[in-house]
């Protein structure tokens, strides 16, 4: 039963490796000459290191027996000049399959993080960060090793053995039969260890994933382990999975254990053989001492690489994990696409309209419902209710983060459907709450190296957002060093020079996820001055968490559980005394409280 | 590599099985290094003349030396190997036990990942130390030194003729070794920086897709991959190297041993089976050549892997039993009253008190509610009586006793807490709600859900009690997970329970429920519950309203309400909200 189940479960992977396999090989296709090149260079290689033992012979028989020292001097030479001929051949095959490699290796990684950056949103919601950044670094240099030291060495292994059949048979086939007549056995030890150390190896595989999983999720849960003090059972839980792995582990260093003695067995009994054998027919004169002296060094030749072959295998499998994780994620379609016939844009007016809109993260669970409001060219809006609401959604969908269920939304009077996604979202600057910051300067970190953003543009946002102080007060102005997320600068410090980000990319519609977070209120004015000058003759949406801040609005839209409750001006909305009213109320007893 | 010393423990438990192992070692290499001998002998032989028998003689005792020596390095993997793989669970179990009972704040400053990498590869990288490195290193320098001196035996000269180009190699050896080591550094800084800007990248996709700067993003991502190609390359150069020059040194040797063996030959100073043995003992010194650099990559990679394990097992947990514990302090004794009395606490990176002179009691019995702001301190208040933080100052007691003599086990056992983030382990339901015990009392595992009112929610799914949750299982509501928890600490039977903001997944009319219930589940014993929502707590016997790491208002609902301060304002807020809800 698990006997049929382990087979069954060995043809899936065959099936899955030989379709990875394929996979991989496309990318090998645009270095096919190289590759060529490479395996030329291998083959010459291993010719030459065949032949080497090929001359022996002649110097003994020849040159050693006749005592002719100029003819063991020009075999001598010609050995010489074979060997550095190998090592300069094997040098160049050597660099050119890392060289051959490393490309490879770099086209698979730009291809994984371009497919990156066309992934929708939702994507990166539910895969963690850890995992995308393995597949880019860690998952594609695995590959690389098996490339350079598993394939390349296995194909000269090949050749090698190929070689040395050729000169055994040449020079003598008796001899050459006999010394290969262990082989079958050798290969048959070889297939027995294979199939015992593939088992082994991938339940030493779930033994690890299962460690791992195991010290993750205590780690994750340590606190729950604390309080109830369950460090011992803990501790006696993962002993057991832990002693379950080395009892495998162990199982596999039987098999090794066996095996590489059994190798050096067979490669005794092939020199004794070809003593035995070779001994009686030297007797008879049928074969020379040389020639038998070169067979003993053949088949020492011959065996190793035959040992060596099924290790590379493994390397292989691990190769494989790696390459299946990838292509998942290569797989993986971006719900987002252009239409092929969308219209290009280079600048909008600014006019938005959603109608009936309906939207769901997931499933059913609808986070809007019937949307329809119409924001026209230049006007100021604002969005407020409680958190959960479904204001942040409202901004994620008019910049096509997600795509909608029911209904449509349109800018200058299109379905953004049929804008491109980068025609939309260059018009549009969103800032949100939270502010994130690249590592590298401040001049960066607005033109976000957009060569079409000017030095000029970069000052001109700088004075406006009201960041000049700032700036001049640090010693590099705005070449000044940002370190990962610019946690060296204080909240209101980065969120002005977001600020800067978004009106140095000067777009027609402006989005502003107000900040929750307590900022002092020195720099507070500053934001606020800033909010003004950054709105002013752009259409903008304002996300406001402070009903202070936007009494000016052409239009306040209030939400309740993904619904639109009230919509009109700040006066409008107080003369109603309805959940505007409400909540106008509740935040002024907040201000109290904080 | 001194760090490589702290070994020295673990490999002493298993020194008999080692020592024999090395034995094996020197026995098995004894044996295999007699093949070339016996095959010079055999050609020897066929010159001056032999029989068929001795040919035979010849071929069996080839073939015996290596069938012993292959049972002797059998039984070295089977020990060695063997021993370097029982180390490696010792390891893996110091290491897990030891992060088991690290505090809290460990786990803020080592992240999983780290962890994890250390608990795998490192672990697994000082393995191969113990194990393949060590027997490779003695295997090869035993058979260096045999083989070494078995050719000077036969023939001195041509032995040092063999062995001329061994000072190259040992040059070459190590000049190629420091190139490819500054070289590779400058490989993994480069790959450091193609994970940084993957990493930031990835977490800033949000502004990359905003500003529409996918392309810009991938120009960027080009030139560090680019200049990782480049880095790569030029360590390439000089890897590529080594093994052609290993190969071409072997070589040399090979062929001046022909040559000048040849000539010794002519002039009748050396046999053929000599020659021929030496150029067998030169195939086989070849491997050790190639060991020796491996050798040296091995424990380069084990050094600073467990450089970085002794970093994190050097560090002792800061809570633990000590001196002062009196473990004459048994769970079932424990009553159940509690006083803080001038407590105040940062934590130890932070310079900002987080608790300031924090007086309280809270009687056998009763229940204490409290309220404040995130980040008042309310969470850390109840860390402290659990000791998942030890107090900077001050004093907290139960039963009079100061909890610094109360055995660790001992009080954590006697006090139930609910987490604000429900943390459920991926196994069965029931399994989670008996976590406190180690058996499973299926009738209480009932009780208990159905007084934190989750048994019907679990009646409903298809397995019961029996259903997993997790990656592995199903997903529960957050409510869902919030009332397995409560159920979790109900099982576990305290003296005194917790409830960290436990309640706020649920509706407010389970939350009035479950606080019925808890109500008879918890006579005689002491309660504190930690809420946003004043029907939480209103019903009290006393709450404390936490502000700026102070006690600011303190009493029963009523009284509060009718002092008009904090409390009051969150009451009113509170109505309003519900108001807004129900418009």
């Amino acid at each position: 039963m698990a006997e049929q189940k382990n087979k069954s479960e060995e043809q899936l992977h065959k099936k899955i490796d030989s379709y990875l396999f394929k996979r991989l090989i496309a990318y090998f296709k645009p270095y096919s000459k190289y590759i060529a090149l490479a395996v030329l260079l291998t083959i010459t290689v291993s010719a030459l290191a065949a032949v080497r033992p090929r001359l022996t012979p002649i110097a003994i028989d020849e040159k050693i027996a006749n005592k002719d020292v100029p003819g063991l001097q020009t075999i001598m030479l010609i050995l010489f000049a074979t060997l550095i001929l190998q090592g300069i051949i094997q040098y160049a095959m050597t660099y050119l399959t890392s060289w051959i490699g490393q490309n490879i290796i770099m086209d698979l990684r730009m291809k994984i993080f371009e497919h990156l950056q066309n992934l929708h949103l939702k994507f990166y919601d539910n895969n963690p960060a850890g995992r995308l950044i393995t597949r880019v670094t860690s998952d594609v240099e695995v590959l690389f090793d098996v490339f350079s030291s598993g394939l390349v060495t296995a194909f000269g292994d090949i050749f090698t053995l190929l070689w040395i059949l050729y000169f055994m048979f040449t020079l003598d086939w008796h001899l050459a039969l006999v010394t290969l007549s262990i082989l079958p056995l050798l290969i048959y030890a070889t297939i027995i260890f294979r199939k015992k150390i593939r088992v082994s190896y991938s339940r030493i595989r779930l033994l690890i994933s299962r460690i791992n999983s195991y010290i993750q999720e205590h780690i994750t849960g340590v606190s729950i382990v604390h309080l109830f003090a369950k460090e011992k059972r803990t501790i006696n839980e993962f002993e057991e999975i832990n002693s379950e792995h080395t009892k495998e582990n162990k199982r596999s260093v039987f098999y090794y254990a066996i095996f590489f003695p059994i190798v050096e067995l067979f490669l005794a009994v092939s020199s004794g053989l070809i003593l035995w054998y070779g001994g009686g027919e030297v007797i008879q004169g049928a074969v020379s001492l040389g020639v038998l002296i070169t067979f003993i060094q053949y088949s020492e030749m011959f065996f190793r690489p035959i040992r060596d072959l099924s290790e590379k295998y493994n390397v292989l499998q691990t190769a494989m994990a790696s390459s299946e994780r990838i292509f998942s994620l290569l797989d993986e379609k971006p719900a987002i696409t252009d239409k092929p016939d969308a219209v290009r844009i280079d600048k909008i007016k600014g006019s938005i309209e959603f109608k009936n809109v309906w939207f769901a993260y997931n499933n059913d669970d609808y986070v809007l419902k019937d949307i329809s409001f119409k924001i026209n060219e230049g006007e100021k809006i604002a969005f407020v209710g409680a958190t959960g609401s479904g204001k942040t959604t409202i901004i994620n969908l008019i910049s096509k983060f997600y795509q909608i269920n029911k209904g449509k939304i349109t800018v200058d009077g299109i379905d953004i459907n049929d804008i491109r996604q980068k025609d939309l979202r260059k018009n549009i600057s969103v800032v949100l709450q939270d502010v994130f910051l690249f590592s590298g300067n401040i001049e960066k970190n607005i033109t976000l190296d957009n060569p079409k953003i000017t030095l000029e543009d970069v000052n001109n946002a700088i004075d406006k957002t009201g960041l000049r102080p700032f700036i001049n007060s640090l010693p590099d102005g705005i070449h000044h060093k940002v370190n990962e997320r610019g946690t060296t600068f204080s909240t209101g410090q980065r969120q002005l020079i977001s600020f800067a980000r978004a009106l140095a990319y000067n777009p027609k519609i402006l989005i502003l996820d107000e900040a929750t977070s307590n900022i002092d209120t020195a720099t507070e004015i500053l934001i606020q001055e800033a909010i003004k000058k950054l709105i002013e003759g752009r259409t903008s949406i304002v996300i406001a968490h402070r009903l202070s801040t936007i009494q000016n609005c052409d239009k306040i839209i209030v939400m309740r559980k993904g619904e639109i409750k009230e919509m009109g001006s700040h006066q409008e909305l107080l003369d109603k005394k309805g959940l505007y009213y409400k909540l106008y109320e509740l935040q002024y007893k907040e201000d109290i409280i904080v | 590599m001194k760090s490589l010393l702290n070994l020295l423990p673990y490999v002493k438990k298993y020194r008999k099985k080692l020592l024999l192992g090395f034995i094996f070692i020197i026995l098995s290499i004894s044996f295999s290094s007699m093949f070339p001998l016996i095959v010079g002998n055999g050609i020897d032989a066929l010159r001056t003349g032999v029989t068929y028998s001795k040919i035979i003689f010849y071929s069996l005792t080839a073939i015996a030396s290596t069938l012993t020596g292959g049972f002797f390095l059998f039984l070295v993997r089977q020990n060695i190997i063997v021993v370097s793989r029982e180390i490696e669970n010792d390891l893996r179990h110091d290491f897990f036990s030891h992060i088991v009972n690290m505090p809290k704040d460990f786990f803020n400053k080592n992240s999983t990942g780290s962890i994890m990498a250390l608990a795998t590869n490192d672990i697994n990288a000082i393995r191969e130390f113990v194990g393949p490195g060590i027997m490779y290193t003695i295997q090869t320098f035993y058979r260096t030194l045999l083989t070494v001196s078995i050719m000077f035996y036969i023939n001195p000269f041509l032995a040092l003729v063999a062995l001329s180009p061994l000072p190259f190699i040992s040059f070459i050896v190590y000049k190629v070794g420091r190139m490819t080591h500054s070289r590779s550094l400058k490989v993994k800084e480069s790959f450091s920086d193609l994970t940084s800007k993957a990493q930031e990248n990835i977490s800033g996709i949000r502004v990359v897709k905003s500003y529409a700067r996918e392309a810009g993003e991938i120009a960027e991502f080009q030139n560090i991959s680019r200049d990782y190609f480049r880095k790569n390359l030029s360590l390439a150069k000089v890897q590529s190297f080594s093994f052609p020059m290993m190969y071409l040194l072997t070589g040399v040797s090979l062929v001046l041993v022909i040559y000048f063996g040849g000539i010794e030959i002519i002039n009748n100073r050396l046999t053929l089976g000599n020659m021929s043995t030496f150029l067998i003992y030169l195939g086989l010194l070849t491997w050790p050549m190639i060991a020796f650099g491996w050798i040296i990559n091995l424990t380069q990679r084990a050094a600073p892997s467990m450089e970085r394990l002794m970093n994190i097992m050097k560090l002792k947990p800061e809570i633990s039993d000590n001196k002062q514990t009196d473990f004459n302090i048994a769970a079932e004794n424990i009553e159940g009253e509690v006083e803080f009395k001038n407590v105040s606490f940062k934590y130890p990176a932070g310079h900002a008190s987080v608790l300031k002179n924090i007086n309280l009691k809270i009687s056998k019995g009763t229940t204490l509610g409290i309220i404040g702001h995130t980040g008042s301190g309310k969470t850390t208040l109840i860390n402290l009586l659990s000791r998942i933080y030890d107090i900077s100052e001050g004093e907290i007691l139960i039963d009079g006793i100061p909890i610094k003599k109360i055995p660790l086990n001992t009080l954590r056992e006697s006090i139930g807490v609910v987490p604000q983030e429900s943390f459920l382990f991926s196994t069965t339901i029931e399994k989670n709600i008996s976590y406190s015990k180690d058996y499973l009392d299926y009738d209480k595992v009932i009780e208990s859900a159905k007084s934190s009112s989750l048994y019907k929610d679990v009646c409903s799914f298809p397995e019961k009690f029996q259903t997993v949750v997790g990656e592995r299982g199903i997903t529960l509501s957050g409510g869902q997970k919030q009332r397995t928890s409560i159920a979790r600490a109900i099982y576990k039977n305290p003296k005194i329970l917790i409830l960290d903001d436990s309640l706020s997944a649920v509706d407010t009319h389970t939350e009035e429920e479950i606080l019925n219930e808890l109500k008879q589940v918890m006579r005689n014993r002491t309660s504190i519950i930690i809420s946003h929502r004043i029907s939480s707590i209103k019903n009290a016997n006393n709450i404390i309203v936490l502000s700026g790491s102070v006690i600011k208002e303190q009493g029963t609902h009523n009284e509060l309400i009718s002092l008009g301060g904090i409390y009051y304002d969150i009451y009113q807020k509170q109505l309003l909200e519900e108001e807004i809800q129900e418009s």
